[in-house]
């Protein structure tokens, strides 16, 4: 039994990585249509920010400390964000009338170009780093399970940022702005609504949550290369498939999930080399039973 | 002219232009040794280090004058630690450079996917630190200058057994590696004939970064001891995780472990934990007094087993030729099959008639930071 609980406290840890990053995507979705592949490497360069960052930050706060871990949040989030309006506006945007399938082969190609460049000695290397900490973190039993602080702090961040996500989305004018782009773009500009300006904040918005998702990513797991967004941001891209893709709480859903069942999965003998083929294949039950996702809801298309 | 016709004759001249360069430069003047490595990507210090070796014993031959009065010459190709570049850099080494015999690799998995390029073409290939039985397997023109995995697995079975007095053992396994599948296999052959037992066979896939549902279910059985024959960058990231979950036994491993990155990325977590190799910096006898010194002069670190065999590799090679007179493939497989009380810095080695080497393994203990040198087990 204790295994049990102990294996839940592990994916809900993973699962909340898998959250954040999905729901990055899940945003992007909702008000474009499209899958932004590149999306899983900004979650790497979020890492590899942190990792630069932390010795320059750790010289008004020294870390680790909460302080400290705020301002590299912070300024990673911005970075991130940064990167992801850049990203739209050299590479998405002007195939903006284009077919879908010409964007999202654009995507696929951000998504390389960036892994490959970042792999070079003259960026960041191929090999593996060490995440510096950030956060004093402790080993601590409860109950006869081990938890580490860290697992906590993912966990927390993630419910905080969902929850500010959804305020924003949901009861600011930024947001219904967002939400009217995602119905109709046409008559959202015809309202007056700066198209370009809603893409470019959806993109920064999902940008910096995939930045947050690095850090915390690197805290947990310590050793960051840039090949690392590739998985993760697939495993990503497939929770928020799995909650229903443009829907927000499906996404931090499928997330959580996700991470669950990879863990239990991860802790059977000889089932675990294949817990990643295990989550997929969840992803492609639910689909063929539900192919709106758990939380979707069916998009009526009038004729 | 059409567009398109002048972009495809562009093409053309381009392709016949590029084609010519790739011609053989036979001038017969140096003799060419190819070495393929992963100079960059996960195993990173595995290929940089037994490049410096080999690079380091070339630089030495080459101002004593050289093999058979000509200098020898390195061309060494990064397969960024990754599965399938090994054949192309091969290919290319033998083919278009025309090299006489191949150095590498260190992982076996990579060494696998060349030896039988290397076979077919019949140019001798020497492995450094390839553990892996079913390197030399390939073919009569592959060789090591290591120890292989029966011999390592028995000799950390024995460790467990002897030195950590341990009676139940979990085995964590790189699914991805044929080296870490191999040397699992032969610990678990070892330990359960001497009345061993081992509680659970979790395995991870190479570059996971999540272990805890593993370790946790590896808690839940309750072993003495973690068996863990993987590669460094993983091993550092497991070792912090079971600290995590408060795994507190011993973690022990092969020679995978050997790098100054698990140090670095592990930090605290590894402390107190065993692997063995095939030989530690420390030993106190001549050769490897004198080859960590000049090791030092030229790269300013200590070398690792790594470094010192490829240091020993491209020693044998460079013997090999001398004594066959001659770098054609046929008579230089035989001299190096040939190679007998070949004083290494690795110890004293023949190879065998499966063209393995035979050898003492080192067992080296992680203390206060750094590898320190526990005991020799002699085959």
């Amino acid at each position: 039994m204790n295994e049990i609980s102990q294996q839940l406290v592990n994916g809900l840890a993973l699962g909340s990585v898998y959250a954040l990053i999905a729901i990055g995507y899940t945003m992007v979705y909702g008000v474009l249509r499209f899958i932004n592949f590149a999306h899983g490497d900004v979650f790497m360069l979020g890492s590899f920010a942190g990792f630069y960052l932390a010795p320059q930050i750790a010289k008004w706060f020294p870390l680790p400390s909460w302080g400290g871990w705020v301002a590299v949040m912070a300024a990673t989030m911005i970075i991130c964000a940064i990167i992801g309006i850049v990203i739209e506006l050299l590479a998405y945007r002007p195939l903006r009338n284009r077919p879908k399938l010409t964007v999202l082969i654009t995507a696929i190609g951000v998504s390389l170009l960036i892994q490959y460049t970042c792999q070079h000695q003259a960026f960041f290397g191929a090999s593996q780093k060490a995440f510096p900490p950030l956060l004093p973190s402790g080993n601590f039993s409860l109950g006869g399970l081990s938890f580490n602080t860290t697992q906590f702090v993912v966990l927390g961040v993630t419910l905080v940022l969902l929850a500010a996500l959804t305020f924003i989305v949901k009861k600011t004018r930024i947001g219904m702005a967002m939400r009217a782009v995602s119905h109709n773009s046409a008559a959202a500009s015809l309202m007056g609504i700066s198209n370009s300006f809603i893409i470019s904040f959806t993109f920064g918005l999902g940008s910096a949550l995939a930045g947050a998702g690095g850090i915390l990513y690197g805290m947990t797991y310590t050793g960051i290369e840039p090949l690392m967004g590739v998985s993760v941001g697939l495993k990503a891209f497939v929770a928020a498939v799995l909650g229903g893709i443009g829907n927000l709480p499906g996404a931090a859903l499928g997330g959580l999930l996700l991470g669950i069942v990879e863990t239990y999965a991860g802790g059977m003998s000889g089932v675990s080399t294949y817990r990643d083929g295990i989550a997929f294949a969840i992803l492609i039950l639910i689909l063929i039973f539900k192919p709106t996702g758990l939380l979707g809801s069916k998009q009526i298309e009038k004729v | 002219m059409k567009p398109e016709s002048l972009l495809l004759a562009t093409f053309a001249s381009l392709f016949g232009i590029l084609s010519l360069t790739g011609c053989k430069s036979g001038d017969g003047s140096t003799i060419k040794v190819g070495e393929f490595a992963s100079l960059t990507g996960k195993e990173k210090t595995f290929g940089m280090s037994s490049h410096e070796g080999t690079e380091l014993a070339f630089e030495e031959i080459n101002k004593a004058g050289g093999v058979l009065g000509k200098q020898i010459e390195l061309l060494t190709e990064d397969n960024q630690s990754k599965a399938g570049e090994p054949a192309n850099i091969v290919n290319k080494l033998i083919s278009r450079d025309g090299v006489v015999a191949i150095l590498g690799e260190v992982a076996s998995s990579r060494s696998l996917e060349a030896a039988p390029i290397a076979q077919e073409a019949k140019i001798p290939m020497i492995s450094p630190a390839s553990t892996n039985p079913k390197v030399t397997e390939v073919g009569d023109y592959i060789f090591r200058v290591c120890f292989i995995d029966p011999f390592q697995g028995t000799v950390m079975a024995n460790f467990a057994i002897n030195t950590l007095k341990v009676k139940k053992v979990a085995i964590l396994t790189d699914a991805k590696s044929d080296y870490s599948k191999g040397l699992a296999k032969y610990f678990k052959e070892q330990f359960t004939k001497n009345s061993g037992v081992i509680t659970s066979e979790l395995d991870y896939n190479g570059s996971d970064k999540d272990f805890k549902a593993q370790l946790t279910t590896i808690k839940g059985a309750a072993p003495d001891a973690v068996f863990i024959p993987g590669y460094y960058t993983d091993v550092a990231l497991i070792a912090i995780q079971a600290q995590e979950i408060g795994l507190s036994i011993p973690l022990f491993g092969g020679d995978g472990w050997e790098s100054e990155n698990l140090l670095q990325v592990a930090g605290k977590a590894i402390e107190g934990h065993y692997f063995s190799t095939h030989c530690s910096p420390e030993d106190t006898s001549l050769k490897m007094t004198s080859f960590v010194a000049a090791y030092k002069a030229k790269y300013n670190k200590t070398p690792d087993a790594m470094a010192a065999l490829g240091y020993d590799s491209a020693y044998v090679l460079a013997e090999a030729i001398k004594r066959a007179g001659t770098t054609e493939g046929p008579k230089l497989r035989d001299a190096i099959a040939a190679t007998k009380d070949f004083e290494g810095v690795t110890g004293k080695f023949s190879l065998n008639e499966k063209r393995d080497a035979v050898k003492s393994a080192a067992i080296l203990q992680i203390k206060d930071g750094k590898f320190k040198f526990l005991e020799t087990i002699a085959p």
